[in-house]
């Protein structure tokens, strides 16, 4: 008994810290649903009387939001099928074909995705200016394929070193050749390590900012992340605008985190130890 | 994550034949063509350049105009850039050090005290909403709190009014002595989820016998935590604190939406004064310069925490055999 009563006060204290993470999402939902002569009523923390869309619908329109989505959709998801395919290549080169000086090319792989993109950025954007896909969507997909495919390999390479040899033998006994194995045995059974990390280079690539930034400047082209960014940076939007800025950015998220919660956490798991 | 084998029918196709052993191995690097080319393209070319760049003097028009190491020394005399650096540490506590501290201490109260008095859907819960901060971009945590910590309206001012602290009101982001606080407590806030996640998931590899036998022998919860917590999961704390302190040094995305590296330089770091050093003043020598400095530093800090890691994994191999 005594001890039931000394626990809940460990309890109350970690409910309080996470609510205290929560609440920033609780006061744009808030906020986000209030019309601005209510907001200039009462302030930030009043709660609102009624659902009041037009904020969201015009600030919507304004940014041409679906325009951006689509961008975000369509960048974060080339790249993340892209970078899976080709991290199973490499890695299936490495760690189960075991070419000659792996451990080299894998620390290569290590330290391209340690990095930092500031070292990249400005060739990249020169480089690109050259080959007329600066200000595409294109140029950014073919980046982030390539950055993001740095940490698969990193990670698939260690997953693939321990796959069951003798399932490799045996289809090699039965004639499949190197490209029949990796296509039909080799990527069915590692299917749950590639579901990961098609999640999280989705989401990297759709939080992205500096290089989206630096290289998507037409509207039209821009991300979701870079949109909203840009704008905060401008400083010109009022309480409600920033609201509704704020409650569209977030709710992508908020879908990615329940949809895939259990993959990302379990993924993070897969990536933490080797 | 254990995975089942169902093999399927024959798979029927050439015969390779008998092959000579190293000829076999080395015919698989024909499956990292794509890969070298992609990353060459990509990621060593600009890299080359930059650092070429970076011994020049270059507007970003014309031909570069070798200049040796000038610009390394101008950077040596360049307050701002120390300053820049100097601000980086403080990234460096408030999403590395912080963060790990706090986030082990949670993880093994959520671990070993939450989840096995309370539930581990209590745990689960409790921890997902310390990660949600993870998966928001961070253009938009910038929008969140420049709203938040806005002088005028702002919600923190609001609620200090309200529980009658209104003279505690500040420009938290407009005032250069408290700018760099402003955005540190946003980091942590960022950040906190990510080593809690990895904690969690590092602690289910945990023997429970080990907590049991301690429990038995009157070990409290600190003492557990001092003794089986943190020795075991040593090579996550590692992970994480490279990670984190590697972030930390890249920092660029919150300094933008947060406070454009102002007021003054007061929250200027070395990822955004490259940036404004290529694309405003467009010294795009120099540019490479500071971003050649933090590529070296920061590829320094990955192999000796990858050092660390592999060392804290053979001691832990070492302790299980």
């Amino acid at each position: 008994m005594r001890t039931a009563l000394r626990r809940y006060p460990v309890l109350i204290a970690l409910c309080l810290a996470a609510l205290f993470m929560v609440v920033p999402f609780l006061i744009v939902a808030v906020n986000a649903v209030k019309s601005p002569a209510e907001y200039s009523r009462n302030g930030p923390l009043g709660l609102p009387d009624g659902l009041y869309l037009d904020g969201l619908k015009d600030f919507w329109e304004r940014v041409d939001y679906d325009r951006k989505l689509l961008n975000s959709v369509l960048i974060s998801g080339s790249v993340a099928v892209l970078a899976v395919v080709l991290s199973v290549l490499n890695a299936y080169a490495i760690g189960i074909g075991r070419i000659r000086g792996r451990t080299w090319i894998l620390a290569f792989f290590v330290l391209a995705n340690m990095l930092p993109q500031e070292a990249l950025v400005y060739p990249v954007y020169y480089l690109s200016k050259q080959a007329g896909l600066y200000d595409t969507r294109l140029s950014v997909i073919i980046v982030f394929t390539v950055i993001q495919a740095a940490f698969g390999t990193y990670l698939l390479s260690s997953v693939l070193s321990r796959f069951p040899r003798e399932i490799i033998e045996a289809a090699r006994i039965d004639g499949a050749d190197k490209w029949q194995v990796l296509w039909r045995i080799v990527v069915p059974v590692s299917r749950p390590t590639l579901g990961v990390l098609l999640v999280f280079f989705f989401i990297w690539t759709w939080n992205e900012f500096l290089l989206p930034l630096v290289m998507l400047i037409s509207n039209d082209n821009q991300t979701v992340s870079v949109a909203l960014g840009v704008l905060q940076g401008q400083r010109l939007m009022d309480a409600t605008m920033t609201n509704a800025a704020a409650l569209l950015g977030v709710l992508p998220a908020l879908v990615f985190f329940l949809v895939f919660q259990r993959t990302l956490t379990r993924g993070i798991a897969v990536g933490a130890v080797k | 994550m254990t995975v089942t084998v169902e093999r399927g029918g024959r798979v029927t196709g050439k015969q390779d034949g008998a092959v000579h052993p190293r000829r076999a191995r080395d015919s698989y690097a024909l499956f990292l063509l794509p890969g070298a080319v992609a990353f060459l393209a990509v990621v060593i070319v600009p890299f080359l350049m930059n650092t070429g760049v970076s011994l020049t003097d270059w507007q970003g028009v014309g031909s570069p105009e070798w200049s040796g190491l000038a610009n390394y020394r101008e950077l040596l005399d360049d307050a701002e850039f120390w300053e820049s650096f100097r601000h980086s540490l403080f990234m460096v506590v408030a999403m590395a050090a912080l963060p790990t501290a706090v986030g082990l201490v949670l993880a093994a109260a959520l671990f070993d005290y939450v989840g096995k008095h309370f539930g581990s859907r209590t745990a689960a819960v409790l921890r997902a909403c310390f990660y949600l901060p993870q998966v928001l971009p961070i253009a938009v945590a910038g929008i969140v709190w420049s709203w938040i910590l806005a002088p005028d309206d702002g919600s923190l001012n609001e609620l200090l009014q309200a529980v009658g602290l209104g003279s505690w009101r500040q420009d938290w982001l407009g005032d250069p002595d408290l700018a760099l606080w402003s955005v540190m407590g946003v980091m942590v806030w960022v950040q906190l989820g990510f080593p809690l996640v990895v904690f969690m998931a590092g602690l289910e590899r945990v023997d429970p016998q080990l907590y049991e036998a301690a429990e038995l022998d009157g070990a409290g919860w600190w003492r557990r935590f001092r003794h089986i917590t943190v020795p075991q999961i040593r090579p996550e704390i590692y992970v994480v604190l490279t990670w984190c302190t590697i972030a930390a040094l890249k920092v660029f995305g919150a300094v933008y939406v947060l406070t454009k590296g102002g007021p003054g330089g007061a929250t200027n770091v070395p990822s955004y004064f490259s940036f404004t050093t290529f694309f405003e003043k467009t010294q795009v020598g120099y540019g490479a310069a500071i971003s050649t400095v933090l590529t070296v530093i920061i590829l320094a800090l990955s192999v000796i925490g990858l050092r660390l890691q592999t060392r804290a994994e053979d001691a832990e191999e070492g302790a299980r055999a």
